[in-house]
This record gives C-alpha cells, structure tokens and sequence, in this order.
C-alpha cells in the first residue's frame, strides 16, 4: 500500500454551485479513490458530488511566479464589476 | 413455537448479525492497514452498529419484559445471542476480514432488500433504512475482493485461503429453520431460497473477477442462528461487555 499513488478529491456541496478542493488521499486506482473519498470526506452529509484527480495530473503554477502572474491584475479595478447595478433577482454573479 | 417468540428469534438474528459483525470491525480501529480502510471499516462498523439498535429496540418491545436495545446487546450472554457464525470469526489478516464482510454483504442486501416488503411495519421501516447501506457495504467488500484476489500472486492466494475457510459459515445463512418458517408463511421473514439465488449470482461474479475459485460444495457449519456459538463469541462478548458489566451506572 506504500506504492498507492496519491490522489485529490473535489467535492460538491449541497448547496455549492462547484466542486472544491477538500484535501487528499492514497488510492490504488480512480474506483478506490472515489470509495475512499466517501468515506473519509462525506461522512457528515458534504457530498453530492466527487470528484478525483490523481496529484501528478495536476499542473500547478509556481509559487514564485506569484509576482510576475498576479501583480499585474492588482491596479486594475475597472476589471472589477462593481460599477453595474445588479437586479435583485440575481443571486449568483 | 408462537408467532410473538418467532418475532422476537428473528429480531435477535438480524441485530445480532450487525451488532457481532460491527463490533468485530471496530477491533480495526488502531490497526487498519490505511487510514483510509480505518475510516472505511469503521463507517461499515456504524453502519452495522446503528441497524443493530434499530433491531434489538425493536425485539425489546416485541418481549416486552422491560429490556431495550442496550439490555439486549449488553447483559445477556453467549447462549443467547443469535448471529451466524460467520460473523464471530476473527478479522484475520485484512482478507479474512474482507471475505467474511463480502460473503455477508451479498446476503444482507438482497436480505433487507426483500424486508422492505415485510408486513411487519416496523421491520419494513428499518429495513428500508438500511439497505441502502448495505448496498454500499456490499459494493466496497466486492471491489476489495477484486482487487485482493486478481492483485498479486500472494494477495491472490491468502484471499483464496480466507474464501476457503469461510465457506463453510455460509450455509447456516440460508438454511431455513422454525422461526423462518413460521413467519415465513405470515409474509414477516424474507424466503431464504430467493436471497441465496440472488447470492449465488453476485458470488459467482465476484469470484469469477477475482479470479479466485468457488469451493466445492461440502459440509456446512451450523448453530448460531439456535445459539450454538464457537468460542470466538466469548471473547467477543467480554470486550464489548465488560465496561457496562463492571460500572453498571457508567454514563457517557
């Protein structure tokens, strides 16, 4: 079980509109996974949904880039829709 | 034998079954092989325990001397308890376990399944609770069994060993006796003939994916449902009785 390789589970809550990342696990293959997903992250009724993913497919951006990636988006608040009037009907934007 | 002690025989059966079983798994609590299969078994374990109390509350008001669910799994001793033998057996190593828990799982779900139909509201009503459980406890043993008995060369062979040896506690599940049949013919208890066709299937696939071989059909094992135990049971029973024996007014 030392070789199983490691695996990160998404879940959708009840009432989430998306899956999110809730934290990882060991599995031998994506069934096992998503068992085990179950049950060590839906065991007080989170889940409605699961995802699993193994680690080594996720590509992800390095920490040091963080300047280079996100400064640019940080005096740019025209980007920002906060200069709209939203109906009240609209719960999610 | 009346139709009331039928009904009680029969509660005891089906509590017995999860209360031994569940208690049996929680002996993985520490010891699991990973984390994952600690909190996997032991979910099973509440599963089975939750049920257990469901059932035992219930034969408690059926005999209706003043015992609840807690009086029912915790004073009486090994005579009186009901379970089939398979479920007193030792977890093993994680094959044994997980062959005992599949060979189970593919009776109590097609089981509980049937006494959703029961004419014994109560006994519909909890069964309907739990055989969704069940199917999942069924699925996650049978997925093991694959993956241990078409795994390696060794795990093949201890999980073919674990088969072997369990076989013969599987009979006892569907052999019929009085109180079967007594509720049987009242449409309380579920016909034991069409849970084993279902069985037989569902083992007959699992085995075949596995890779393993069915063993030959021979002498069964039997007395639990009659309160004949083998001595595991005791043993069972000093753990999980000890702390309210010798602190009766102990409160969580």
């Amino acid at each position: 079980m030392k070789d199983w390789p490691l695996w990160e589970v998404f879940i959708r809550s009840r009432h989430g509109l998306a899956h999110k990342h809730v934290g990882s696990l060991h599995a031998s293959d994506a069934a096992m996974a998503l068992a085990n997903a179950r049950d060590v992250y839906t065991r007080r009724g989170e889940g409605m949904s699961i995802w699993v993913v193994r680690s080594t497919d996720i590509t992800a951006s390095a920490p040091g880039d963080k300047a280079i990636l996100f400064d640019p988006s940080e005096d740019k608040v025209y980007r920002h829709p906060t200069f709209y009037e939203i109906p009240d009907e609209v719960d999610n934007l | 034998m009346n139709q009331r002690q039928a009904l009680y025989e029969y509660l005891l059966r089906l509590g017995d079954n999860a209360l031994i079983l569940g208690q049996r798994l929680t002996e993985w609590i520490g010891h699991a092989p990973a984390l994952e299969e600690e909190l996997g078994s032991a979910n099973v374990a509440l599963d089975l325990i939750g049920q257990a109390r469901g059932w035992l509350a219930y034969a408690g008001t059926v005999e209706g001397a003043g015992r609840d669910e807690d009086t029912l799994a915790l004073q009486r001793d090994v005579l009186d308890f009901r379970n089939a033998l398979l479920l007193e057996q030792p977890n093993g190593h994680y094959g044994d376990t997980i062959a005992r828990q599949y060979l189970f799982d593919a009776f109590h779900y097609p089981l509980l399944e049937a006494l959703r139909g029961c004419a014994d509201q109560h006994i519909a009503a909890i069964a309907a609770k739990s055989y969704k459980e069940a199917g999942y406890h069924r699925r996650r043993s049978a997925e093991w069994m694959v993956r241990l008995g078409d795994g390696t060369a060794e795990s093949h062979a201890k999980l073919q060993r674990s088969v072997d040896t369990l076989w013969p506690y599987t009979g006892e599940l569907f052999t019929p006796d009085e109180v079967d049949r007594t509720l049987q013919s009242l449409g309380v208890a579920a016909d034991l003939t069409a849970v084993y066709q279902t069985w037989d299937e569902d083992v007959a696939r699992t085995l075949k994916t596995a890779t393993l071989q069915r063993p030959q059909a021979g002498w069964m094992q039997s007395g639990g449902k009659q309160g004949r135990h083998s001595e595991q049971l005791g043993y069972i029973l000093a753990q999980m009785q000890f702390l309210p024996r010798a602190y009766p007014d102990a409160r969580w």
